[in-house]
């Protein structure tokens, strides 16, 4: 417990707020480079944000854990990053969903498209050889 | 008015079976348009449909599996104007000779949707293996708790459909392992269902889509399925 004494706990804050600045930074400039689209690219501004303001309101944390009757305040934070995880993934299952019903309509479009240009290009050409064969 | 009816036949590397298959629904009936949906197989399942000449042929660009292959089935039905719509595996495991039995019903306007079952009636021909059974019976209890219409064969992909439930499964057709859910659905939407007693082959050649692991995520996936689509309201499925 000696040595715990000695430790200068504003350390952890400045790298908190650094880091925190950081990542929104990163974020930002993916978007900006157009990497990463706006829309999915708004939770993890907020919890950026929310863990900005943590690391510069110290006192927060305690406040939030006292809500909640968390009795060691900094398991809050892995409460609220769990939260944070969680939720963008099942963001990005609700994404993925989309997009894998976007495909299939697509692929179907296509399929019966590609079928429809076939059938025009051998009504155009009657003499192809290929058209030789009559249905029934 | 003579109906207009298209046979939507599902294939998947079914080079040994689909010449088979299309000539015996136009062996049995001539007038019957045959659309192949070839989900993007790695044999020679299109070319082969297509050297028949006696059906129209879809190539999926990828694989889609059974649900959205179907379902491009009912766009095109939708799109062309059919009255009749009937799958029919390119498997070969069902039977051109039934065809008349399945379309039967929606012919004397007794259904919208008729299912060939190898279960309503005592009967010979291949009706699974034990285990496939019990899964089926699973289906059938809640399905017909959930919709108040007796169906005993809930994964048969034999099936026939009017006009209205083409257009309507041509927006609303289940993905995966469809054939359970699409009962519910359809049931829950008002259209009338009509089981047939029919038989079916053993597959040929080629091997089941479903086996091993596979069988439990089936399960698993259809019954979760079946219930959440429980839970939606009527069509609220997009």
């Amino acid at each position: 417990m000696v040595i715990l004494k000695n430790i200068d706990t504003n350390i952890i804050q400045y790298i908190s707020i650094l880091g925190s600045v950081v990542f929104i930074g990163l974020i930002l400039m993916l978007i900006r480079n157009k990497r990463i689209k706006e829309e999915f690219s708004i939770l993890w501004l907020f919890f950026g944000l929310v863990f900005l303001f943590l690391s510069i309101w110290r006192g927060s944390l305690e406040i939030i854990a006292r809500i909640l009757g968390i009795a060691y305040a900094p398991a809050a934070i892995f409460l609220i990053l769990i939260i944070a995880i969680i939720s963008i993934l099942i963001h990005l299952s609700l994404i993925t969903s989309r997009l894998t019903d976007q495909a299939k309509v697509m692929i179907q479009e296509l399929g019966l498209l590609k079928m429809e240009m076939d059938t025009m290009k051998k009504q155009s050409k009657p003499d192809c050889p290929e058209d030789s064969h009559t249905e029934g | 008015m003579v109906m207009k009816i298209l046979a939507i036949v599902p294939s998947f590397n079914e080079a040994e079976n689909i010449i088979h298959v299309i000539e015996s629904i136009k062996e049995e009936n001539p007038l019957i348009d045959i659309l192949v949906v070839n989900d993007c197989s790695k044999d020679e399942t299109g070319a082969l449909a297509e050297s028949t000449g006696q059906a129209s042929v879809v190539n999926l660009s990828s694989n889609l599996g059974i649900g959205g292959a179907v379902q491009t089935g009912f766009k095109y039905a939708m799109r062309k104007g059919y009255d009749i719509a009937f799958q029919f595996d390119g498997d070969g495991q069902h039977l051109a000779s039934e065809i008349k039995i399945l379309l039967d019903p929606i012919l004397h306007n007794e259904a919208d949707v008729v299912i060939g079952s190898r279960f309503c009636q005592k009967q010979n021909g291949f009706r699974s293996t034990p285990l496939r059974r019990r899964g089926i019976k699973v289906f059938e209890i809640l399905n017909s708790l959930l919709i108040k219409q007796r169906i005993t064969d809930n994964t048969s992909g034999f099936r026939a459909y009017c006009k209205k439930a083409i257009h309507f499964l041509a927006e609303n057709y289940p993905d995966d392992y469809p054939e359970p859910e699409a009962v519910l659905v359809l049931g829950k939407n008002g259209f009338k269902l009509k089981e047939v007693p029919v038989c079916m082959q053993e597959r040929k050649r080629g091997n089941s889509s479903i086996t091993g692991i596979k069988s439990g995520y089936y399960m698993i996936k259809v019954l979760l399925a079946v219930l959440v689509n429980a839970m939606r309201s009527r069509s609220a499925k997009d």
